[in-house]
Parts: C-alpha cells; sequence; structure tokens
C-alpha cells in the first residue's frame, strides 16, 4: 500500500516537471504566486486534524487550519489582483 | 467520494498548466480556486467526527486574515507577500506532522516507536517539520529582506558553513531521536527540538543571500512548501495532498530554474551568494568623468526629443515610481512624441514583476515592449531614460568574460542621450562597475527615482507653459 502512493509521488513529480515549459517572463510572478496558493492545499491534512481528539490536538488543528487559509485566501486573491491588472490593460 | 478528490487535482493541474499562457491564465486561477473548494468540501464530507467549531472558527479567521493582507498589499510589496503567504504553509504542514504524533493510534500503544507506524510515516514526519520549519523561518527573513530590512548573518566565511552543516546534522539526529524513542516524553521533545532547529536553520540559510536573488529563493521556498504538503500527504496517507504537493514542489522548482536562466546565475551560485559581500563596495570609486544633471536639464533635453524609452528596473519599484513614470509618459506623449517601455526579463523585484506594476498604473499594452522587439530600435532613439536599473544595461554583458558575460541585456547605450536616475553609483547587484556611466551621452540624475521623475514632470510643465 505504502508503495502505491511513492509511486504516486514519482509521477506527479514527473508531471510538474512537465506542465511548466516556456513561460512567458510577464507570467512568472502570477505563476508564481498562483501555485503558492495551492501550496495551501495543506489545509486538507489541517481539517483531517481537526477529527482528533484532546483539546491539545484541536488547538494545533485551529493553527494549522488558519495558517493554510492564510495561505489559501491570500494567494489567490493576490493572484486575482495582478491578473486582473493585466485584464484592465488589454481594453 | 474518494474520486471527488481525483476531480479536485485534475482541475489544480488543468489550473497550473492555463497559468502559464497569457491568453488563459484569468481562468486557470479560478480553475484552479475551484479545485481548492472542491478539495476543502469533499475532505470535510469524506472525514467523520471533525470538531465542526474548530473547523469554521479555523476557517473564518484565516479566511478572513488571508483577505486581509491581500488587500492591505500594495503591488509594490507582492515579492514579499507571497513569501509570507508561503511561510504560513509551509508552518500549518509542520503543525500538522507533529499533531498526527498525538493522534496516531500505534503511538498510543506503551512501547511503540514512530517507526513500528510503517517506513514511510517514520520518514515523511520528520521530513515534514524539517521542510515545513525551514520554509516557515526561510519565507518570514525573505519577506524582511525584501522588504529593504538590513539584516546580518552572525558567521562569516567558511564558518558560515561549518555552522549550516552542524545545524543540519542536529536536525537529523533529531529525527532519528524522534523516530526511535518508545517514550511519550522524549518523543514530543525530540520533535520540539527539531523543529526548533530547523527553524533556526531555516533564517540562517536565507540570511546571506542578496536582496536581487530574493525572487528565486521565493521561488525555491514554494517548491519547499508544496513538497512539504507532499510530505504532510505521506504522514495522512492522503493522495490528494501526495500529488499536489508534488506538483507544486516540482513546478516551483522549474519555474526556479527559468527565473536563474533569466538571470544567468546557477542556482547554487544563487544559494551560495552574499560570499563577495565586502568586496563589492570598493569599485564604484573608478568613476572618471561623469556627468550629472538636474531634473531641470532633463526636462530641456525631453523638450526636443521625438522618441524616448523608459527603462523600468529594481530602484523604480523599490521608489514606488511607477504612477509617476506613466504621468510623464503621458505628458510627452501628448505633446507627439513616441514613449516606450523597454522591459528587461528580470526587471523589477521579481521576474515578470514590472509587468504588474505598470499594468496596474494603467500604462497601455502597446508601450510595453519586451526586450528582443525592443533592442533594434534604440539606435533611433532619442532619449533613454533608465530609472533605477544597473545591471540590466551594463555593457560590460557583451564582453567574453566577467561576472555577468552573456547576460541578455538592453542595448540603451546605442540611443543618442542616455538619462540614468539612480541614487548613488553604488553597484548593482553584479558589483561590478557599469561603463555606460561614464559615456559621453550618458547624464546622470542622482536623485530617488520618484523625487526625480516628480522634478522632471514639474520642469516639463513648466517648459510648456
Amino acid at each position: 500500500m505504502d508503495f502505491l502512493y511513492v509511486f504516486v509521488f514519482v509521477i506527479a513529480s514527473l508531471l510538474g516537471f512537465e506542465v511548466i515549459n516556456k513561460v512567458p517572463p510577464m507570467l512568472h510572478t502570477p505563476l508564481m504566486s498562483g501555485s503558492n496558493a495551492i501550496s495551501g492545499i495543506t489545509v486538507v491534512a489541517a481539517l483531517i486534524c481537526a477529527s482528533g481528539d484532546g483539546f491539545i490536538v484541536q488547538v494545533m488543528a485551529f493553527v494549522a487550519i488558519v495558517f493554510a487559509m492564510i495561505n489559501v485566501v491570500g494567494g489567490y486573491m493576490v493572484t486575482d489582483r495582478m491578473l486582473g491588472a493585466f485584464k484592465k490593460r488589454d481594453k | 467520494m474518494y474520486y471527488l478528490y481525483l476531480l479536485a487535482t485534475l482541475l489544480f493541474v488543468i489550473g497550473i498548466k492555463q497559468l502559464t499562457s497569457v491568453r488563459t491564465c484569468q481562468r486557470g486561477n479560478r480553475i484552479s480556486e475551484v479545485g481548492m473548494l472542491l478539495a476543502i468540501v469533499s475532505v470535510l464530507a469524506i472525514t467523520a467526527g471533525v470538531n465542526w467549531y474548530t473547523v469554521m472558527a479555523g476557517i473564518l479567521v484565516g479566511a478572513g486574515l488571508g483577505a486581509l493582507i491581500a488587500k492591505r498589499t500594495p503591488t509594490t510589496a507582492m515579492p514579499e507577500m507571497v513569501g509570507a503567504l508561503n511561510g504560513c504553509g509551509g508552518f500549518a504542514s509542520a503543525i500538522v506532522a507533529m499533531a498526527f504524533l498525538i493522534i496516531d493510534p500505534v503511538l498510543k500503544i506503551e512501547g511503540k516507536s514512530l517507526w513500528d507506524t510503517g517506513t514511510v510515516n517514520a520518514i515523511s514526519t520528520p521530513a515534514t517539520v524539517f521542510i515545513g520549519m525551514v520554509t516557515f523561518t526561510g519565507s518570514f527573513v525573505a519577506y524582511y529582506k525584501l522588504g529593504g530590512k538590513k539584516l546580518v548573518h552572525p558567521f562569516h566565511g567558511m564558518q558560515r558553513h561549518y555552522v549550516h552543516a552542524a545545524l543540519a546534522l542536529v536536525a537529523i539526529l533529531c529525527s532519528v531521536w524522534e523516530v526511535m524513542t518508545t517514550s511519550s516524553v522524549w518523543l514530543p521533545v525530540s520533535t520540539v527540538l527539531l523543529a526548533i532547529v530547523s527553524g533556526v536553520l531555516g533564517v540562517l540559510l536565507i540570511l546571506p543571500i542578496g536582496g536581487a536573488d530574493m525572487p528565486v529563493v521565493i521561488s525555491l521556498l514554494n517548491s519547499y512548501s508544496g513538497v512539504a504538503g507532499a510530505c504532510a500527504g505521506f504522514v495522512i496517507m492522503n493522495p490528494l495532498l501526495i500529488v499536489v504537493g508534488a506538483l507544486v514542489g516540482t513546478s516551483g522548482l522549474i519555474l526556479t530554474q527559468i527565473m536563474c536562466k533569466a538571470m544567468n546565475r546557477s542556482l547554487l551560485n544563487v544559494l551560495l551568494g552574499g560570499v563577495s559581500e565586502e568586496s563589492v563596495a570598493k569599485d564604484a570609486k573608478e568613476y572618471k568623468s561623469i556627468k550629472s544633471a538636474g531634473p531641470d536639464e532633463v526636462a530641456m533635453l525631453l523638450d526636443g526629443s521625438q522618441s524616448v524609452i523608459f527603462v523600468p528596473g529594481y530602484g523604480l519599484a523599490v521608489a514606488q515610481a511607477q504612477h509617476v513614470v506613466r504621468e510623464l509618459a503621458d505628458i510627452l506623449q501628448k505633446r507627439g512624441a513616441s514613449v516606450r517601455f523597454a522591459i528587461h526579463p528580470v526587471a523589477g523585484r521579481m521576474p515578470g514583476h514590472m509587468n504588474v506594476l505598470l499594468a496596474e498604473s494603467d500604462v497601455p499594452y502597446d508601450q510595453l515592449w519586451e526586450m528582443d522587439r525592443i533592442n533594434g530600435d534604440f539606435k533611433q532613439t532619442d532619449v533613454a531614460i533608465v530609472v533605477g536599473a544597473n545591471d540590466v544595461v551594463n555593457p560590460a554583458a557583451r564582453e567574453a568574460t566577467g561576472p555577468i558575460a552573456g547576460m541578455p541585456i538592453l542595448d540603451v547605450d546605442q540611443a543618442r542621450t542616455i538619462v540614468v536616475i539612480k541614487r548613488t553609483l553604488a553597484p548593482g547587484y553584479a558589483g561590478i562597475k557599469n561603463e555606460l556611466f561614464e559615456r559621453e551621452n550618458c547624464m546622470m540624475v542622482f536623485l530617488d527615482a520618484k523625487e526625480a521623475l516628480e522634478g522632471i514632470v514639474k520642469e516639463v510643465k513648466a517648459l510648456a507653459s
């Protein structure tokens, strides 16, 4: 079973290499900020933590959810704003 | 239900892919937002027995803070913002790994160690804490450095590398201790110790890296936070987290590589940078025959010019002069001059930053020219105004050897007259002299970019009336 997860990890890494190729310089900043927001996916793990028992676990889950959500919401909003500036210019 | 994870993963892949093209980037970001929403909803639907108070409070507080931070950040501060957000993600991953040490049912059994929970878990738990904490503290150091704060590394020269190596060794020892201990007392102690050592290492690793290289560092730390997420995915055995974390991890690595290439540096060179700090300053005194000018002289020069190209750089972003430069461009254009902006791929505080900045201050799209398209036109240009840029216009890059040899540059030196707005003669990041400043047809304006441009706008207006 563990092997399957490692397998998935390696294949997904290769996919990551493939997805990003030939990015125009203009999009470097938004792309970085966009993938930064995606790295907030750890919020999934933080939410699962909230199913644990005990006060300490709940406090840790809360802290982890807060930090991950700052990453997610802040990241997406900043990215949207940048891409919005490009859009405005196209008119 | 688990197929919802697969759907979310696909949305992230499509989202990232579309973010790499100008035509589809906005849609791409939306798709990835939907993917995130789906991921959150499906994990809450799948996981039994979550404490809804914790979940709701966490989501509300986190989303609120995130929105507040995003709203209040000016475009000029975007790079450090991305850095700080990144650190938050890394920290969350580290906390999760630590919380699962308490949750794991195997560890509750007397005499069982982390090793007994399985090899993958035993490796990924300390790895998540280590990578997560390095990302966390490193990102905040990058945040402060990009914000212009001067932070000094407590160690110098080779000593620095020894300290880093020693700390890394301590981190490995703590990890082994964490994995092997069967004591319910030493498990949390070793874990917290590992977190602290990793945090200190994160600070020290990022401290010596030069401010101009910070974008590369942020990109790299972004990649780390993805890897930390994937490691956390191994801890909780969640394929969504593993796949998306790996995706961000490697795509971030590629982006880092692309940025390094644009700056003509190797990643290793960036990471080990900062060694030559002391040898940089003295070169600046070697300048002779510099022509200094004030805003009034520049205004007079512009009065008779038909074609003007602005070359914005790091200094423009730092001085937040993007609105003033657009005002000047508008005035000149109204008078019938042709005005353009030449954008070097690494201009600004991170690659592509200048495009975002100028777009937000309403510089029309057709005035922004990429380096390859505009380089041939400098010959027929009356005035090239370099605002806060240095290395990207240094003719030394055309020579066969030297620190920036081979770096693509803007051929500013071919314009009839060059105006360089720069606070001092201090060298750029490459730490070398720029012979452009000594040229017969080059005028230096030693002022802050905003101050200088405001002065020029005032004088140009006065001349017109």
